[in-house]
């Protein structure tokens, strides 16, 4: 069933040229052909997302802060990211002359790659998926441990004290966050009993129901903790300005830091995909998937994630580092581990007594309760210090207050 | 085509590097690289062997590649963590200094 | 397995991975040798795929590329009065030629060795589920041990590296 609103969207040239092709060649060129058509699109979706988010984000946080943003290059600035990208082509590349020259030129690349590759495991619509990994998650967070090695290629090169300690911050956060990240993610895993990301969103189809509702606290935690690994303003102590000057990309400038900064945008859009379809049902939406193309959801998912992330941007302080540390270790991990317990004891009882499906929708209200509970009770045990403090104001009895000197009298020797 | 034996010799030659690094470093780090590279390739062989050998359960060369990627971990922890604190006793951690037990 | 693509992938793979194996023994600069020791872990990841052996890949750019090599890095930044270069031992000459011998009798063992081989239908097969499965039906018990082991490892690094200081005020 489809309505005639839809047809405008309905055209499928790929299908026919998959067939034409299928027909006439070998299964080689299908194959070729199909993988290049997809990599195009992912590098257009991923280059103009770039391009877009730089505006996006300059001009929201700007209506956040009270202020304009860019408005002079185009009609509301929207031709600013040009204008950037020129200025920033433009400029001078600066190298130190005693940085490690092998590998200065490297990071700037290899950031790159691992923020690319994500998007290939993404599934776009119902038979849209680059690369249909039967291991998906997992790879996806492999891929996260490497873009830190790229940050600190970045920081250990550079040959700059301040690069260095933004490298080595960058990787300490990234060690310390991928703990609860793997943990999180695991619970997905084990509902939908598949690694593919594919499979994970058509379990959220078939069961019509988002997996945010089931695991609320595993989102909370995720997005913390990929809010961290982006390095992103509440946990952007890599590159924290008032403390050391810019972190890892200190010396690079020109388009090199420019392509750091288009990475850490791209970077943004991952996170936001994944948390679209591990925990928020991807393509589908309950059944309007038959009237709006599933894609243009999916995007629309990645892009309301994304508006998260900037207004948490544009609101929260920057944090220092070891309270993001300790926010991992103490808050996360324990509340992480926890959560799986409970999600594994009601995987268990829903596959192995092969309960009714309507007891995902009890497991809804249990888990929000106990979701509820686990965090109001993490945060008054992490806060216990704050609350013994006194809350009136107290009268102190004798108060000792040495003798001043007498006016007129000489001080020191 | 690919063969087993064509598996093998790539593990070999990555073992006899592994091993030359493993014997030649100074410094402890970087025996402890070489050991690293022997570990993969003995998983390259195990790998190797679940694809190709005839058995009952092909996979469990590859549940022993996990095992021996978990116990490379615990093991690169526990020396990393050797390394440094007889570094913090000798300022050094060039394993040619290391004669303590030496009388 | 009989795929031209397949068969390139692993050559190219393979040099990839025995080339920066190399250059790690040849190198001046430790953290270069760690840059290429990296390289060569994930060159091996590639090979499994090769071999059909997913999970174990992810498993090892994981482990290997993400957590194991971090870790060298860090104890080389934490030892920085140590002598920063990957200088060999003074006999490395034979030294190269022993471990040239021993890979050359491994080699003439794995190609005369007679193997009982499958018959390999030559598909990519997924073995995430079967990993599951083997590591919780028969091999539960070294499962539990590795855990186990795990535990031990961390605690017993933390004590080795924990400030001596430390004790001596306790």
């Amino acid at each position: 069933m489809s309505l005639p609103i839809a047809a405008w969207y309905d055209f499928d040239p790929f299908r026919e040229l998959h067939d034409w092709l299928r027909d006439h060649t070998a299964d080689e060129v299908v194959y070729v052909v199909a993988a290049v058509i997809g990599a195009a699109g992912i590098l257009t979706f991923v280059g103009l997302g770039a391009l877009v988010n730089v505006w996006l984000e300059r001009r929201i946080i700007g209506r956040i802060q009270v202020r304009r943003g860019p408005n002079r290059v185009g009609p509301f600035g929207v031709l600013q990211p040009v204008a950037d990208a020129i200025k920033l082509i433009q400029k001078e590349v600066l190298q130190p002359r005693v940085s490690d020259s092998k590998l200065f030129n490297l990071p700037p690349i290899l950031v790159f790659i691992p923020a690319m590759l994500t998007f290939a495991v993404f599934a776009w619509a119902p038979d849209l998926v680059y690369a249909d990994l039967n291991v998906g998650v997992l790879y996806l967070l492999a891929l996260s441990s490497i873009t830190s090695l790229a940050i600190f290629v970045a920081g250990w090169s550079s040959n700059n004290k301040y690069a260095l300690l933004g490298a080595m911050r960058v990787i300490a956060m990234a060690i310390s966050y991928e703990v609860p990240m793997v943990l999180t993610l695991l619970t997905p895993v084990l509902f939908a009993g598949t690694m593919s990301i594919s499979g994970i969103v058509d379990f959220q189809r078939h069961y019509d129901v988002w997996l945010a509702f089931l695991l609320p606290v595993p989102v909370l935690v995720y997005a913390v903790a990929a809010t961290a690994e982006l390095n992103r303003t509440p946990a952007d102590i890599a590159e924290a300005e008032s403390e050391i000057v810019a972190g890892y990309h200190t010396e690079y400038s020109g388009m090199k830091f420019g392509l750091f900064y288009a990475v850490e945008l791209i970077n943004s859009l991952a996170v936001s995909g994944i948390m679209a379809s591990l925990f928020f049902g991807g393509y589908s939406l309950y059944g309007l998937d038959e009237y709006i193309p599933p894609w243009m959801i999916f995007i629309a998912k990645i892009y309301f994630f994304y508006l998260g992330l900037i207004w948490l941007r544009g609101t929260l302080p920057r944090l220092r580092i070891d309270q993001l540390m300790a926010f991992a270790w103490k808050m996360l991990i324990p509340l992480a581990l926890i959560n799986i317990a409970i999600v594994s004891v009601e995987v268990l009882l829903w596959r192995e007594l092969e309960l009714d499906d309507a007891v995902l929708g009890a497991y809804v209200a249990v888990n929000a309760v106990l979701g509820a509970a686990l965090v109001v009770a993490f945060f008054r045990m992490l806060t216990r210090s704050y609350y013994r403090l006194p809350t009136r104001v107290r009268l102190v009895h004798d108060v000792s207050v040495p003798s001043l000197p007498a006016p007129g009298s000489a001080i020191g020797p | 085509m690919i063969d087993l034996e064509h598996v093998l010799v790539v593990g070999a030659l990555l073992f006899s590097i592994g091993l030359f690094v493993a014997v030649s470093r100074r410094n402890a780090v970087g025996v402890l690289m070489g050991i690293e590279l022997m570990l993969n390739s003995v998983n390259l062989n195990l790998v190797g062997f679940a694809r190709f050998v005839e058995s009952p359960r092909p996979i469990d060369g590859q549940v022993f590649t996990v095992f021996v990627i978990t116990v490379a971990a615990a093991e690169a922890a526990v020396a990393l963590a050797l390394a440094v604190a007889i570094y913090r006793y000798r300022q050094s951690i060039d394993v040619d200094r290391l004669n303590l037990l030496k009388w | 397995m009989d795929e031209p693509a397949v068969i390139v992938a692993f050559w190219v793979l393979a040099v990839l991975t025995l080339g920066s194996a190399l250059m790690v023994a040849v190198v001046r600069d430790l953290i270069h040798a760690v840059l290429f020791l990296i390289l060569s872990f994930v060159g091996v990841a590639g090979l499994y795929i090769t071999l059909s052996a997913d999970f174990v890949a992810v498993v090892q750019v994981l482990i290997y590329a993400g957590a194991v090599s971090v870790l060298m890095l860090f104890a080389i930044l934490l030892t920085p009065r140590s002598a920063r270069d990957n200088a060999p031992v003074p006999y490395s000459a034979p030294l190269s030629a022993l471990a040239g011998l021993i890979g050359a009798v491994i080699i003439f063992v794995a190609v005369q060795t007679d193997w009982a081989k499958a018959g390999d239908d030559g598909r990519f097969q997924t073995t995430a589920s079967e990993i599951g499965r083997a590591l919780l039906n028969p091999y539960v018990l070294p499962f539990e041990v590795a855990s186990v082991l795990l535990v031990i490892a961390m605690v017993g690094a933390i004590v080795l590296v924990r400030p001596a200081s430390e004790e001596e005020g306790a």
